[in-house]
């Protein structure tokens, strides 16, 4: 027996020139807004682009971008409906506000699912929000999405970036493709420490973001939310790297 | 799906040299709420000339929950639901989670035994 679903998930993404996977050891540091953004960024500078959210048990990149009414199309496949010029997946839709407990195996068949029947059309970019750590949703990405390239978030902690090191050490052990590693909350200047231990494992330390206090206030407020410090750090260190 | 299917059966035929698929059986997750005839007539449609006569069986299988947290095994009854629910739960059958609990202790911990995805169970062909 064998699985008609994952032959055609490549067929599916063949339509999308890059996939980059928004991940981190560690939660809380940041990866959806920095997901949802990175989309609204590219969107605004006329990427055809696509937000896909894969934390399935506690999505939320729908809640910086206010898009929980939507609904996606039903057509031959799922049509994933457009939100502020992202075309935007994500289990909300089929979720609301219940709760669904889901334990690995099922996430695998999630993602499976989704892969197989997202209709995405052409795009120049998909943005993968995924869930904290070095998970199952993790393991599969890596190998149903082989394409993928990784976008590491950290904090300034020592703690977080422990759990970040041993990410890329398994990134690389699999030969997928590290972008590079973006600090966030850096509460004053760089510490200079993060960037240090980056360069030692000889990958890209790409910048930090500052703290913002005015981010919290405008998550939901798209217009607002790309006026932010945040927004604005974000867009110059990704600027010549994805942009 | 029916292009899913298709795909998978001309990647085994091509792995295992056949010169010709005399039949393929399909089965197909109760869940994934699949008209047989539609899916039947969708390969019918898409196959290439490789597989113009090949056979196709669709079965149904039927979907089943088991407790986690009771044990308790149930059938699953698409009655009860929401038409959009069973909408979603066509494409992701794990979208059940959300809107069904364990009739016995209302656990949604649960797992899906059976009747669920595409399965092709077996390919017959000759070299
Ligand atoms: N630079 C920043 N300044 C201020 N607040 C921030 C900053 N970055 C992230 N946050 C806030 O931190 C919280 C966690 O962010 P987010 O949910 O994006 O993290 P995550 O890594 O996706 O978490 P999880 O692992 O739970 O998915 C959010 O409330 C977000 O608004
Ligand atoms: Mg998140
Ligand atoms: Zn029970």
């Amino acid at each position: 027996m064998f699985d008609p679903r994952i032959s055609i998930i490549d067929d599916r993404l063949s339509t999308i020139d890059r996939v980059i996977a928004v991940v981190s050891g560690k939660g809380g540091v940041g990866k959806s807004v920095i997901a949802s953004t990175l989309a609204l960024l590219l969107a605004k500078e006329g990427f055809k682009v696509g937000l896909l959210d894969v934390d399935f048990t506690s999505p939320t990149t729908h809640v910086v971008l206010n898009a929980s009414g939507l609904q996606p199309i039903e057509d031959k496949g799922i049509v994933p409906p457009e939100i502020h010029g992202i075309k935007y997946m994500s289990l909300v839709f089929y979720l609301g506000n219940t709760i669904s407990p889901l334990r690995g195996t099922e996430l695998t068949n999630i993602l499976l699912e989704i892969l197989a029947y997202t209709c995405w059309g052409r795009l120049d970019i998909l943005i993968i929000d995924m869930p904290p750590g070095i998970s199952d949703l993790m393991l599969d990405m890596l190998k149903y999405v082989k394409r993928a390239g990784y976008l590491i978030v950290t904090t300034p902690s020592k703690m977080s970036f422990e759990t970040v090191r041993k990410l890329i050490m398994l990134l690389k052990g699999l030969g997928a493709q590290i972008i590079g590693v973006v600090e966030n909350m850096l509460m004053s200047g760089s510490t200079e420490y993060i960037r240090r231990e980056v360069e030692a494992l000889r990958e890209r330390y790409l910048g930090g973001i500052h703290y913002d206090t005015s981010l919290e206030e405008s998550l939901g407020n798209v217009e607002e939310l790309l006026k932010t410090g945040f927004a604005l750090e974000l867009k110059s260190i990704l600027q010549n790297i994805i942009m | 799906m029916a292009e899913a299917i298709i795909s998978a059966v001309s990647e085994v035929a091509d792995k295992e040299n056949f010169k010709e698929v005399k039949s393929v059986l399909v089965l197909v997750g109760e869940l994934q709420q699949v008209d047989r005839e539609v899916l039947k007539f969708a390969i019918t449609q898409l196959r290439p000339d490789k597989l113009a006569k090949t056979r196709f069986i669709i079965r149904v299988v039927r979907a089943s929950f088991t407790c986690k947290a009771c044990g308790h095994k149930w059938p699953f009854r698409e009655s009860v639901l929401q038409d959009w629910v069973k909408e979603a739960i066509h494409f992701v059958p794990e979208v059940a989670h959300a809107y069904i609990r364990c009739p016995v202790c209302g656990s949604p911990d649960f797992e899906i035994s059976g009747g669920r995805g595409v399965w092709i169970a077996g390919i017959r062909g000759e070299r």
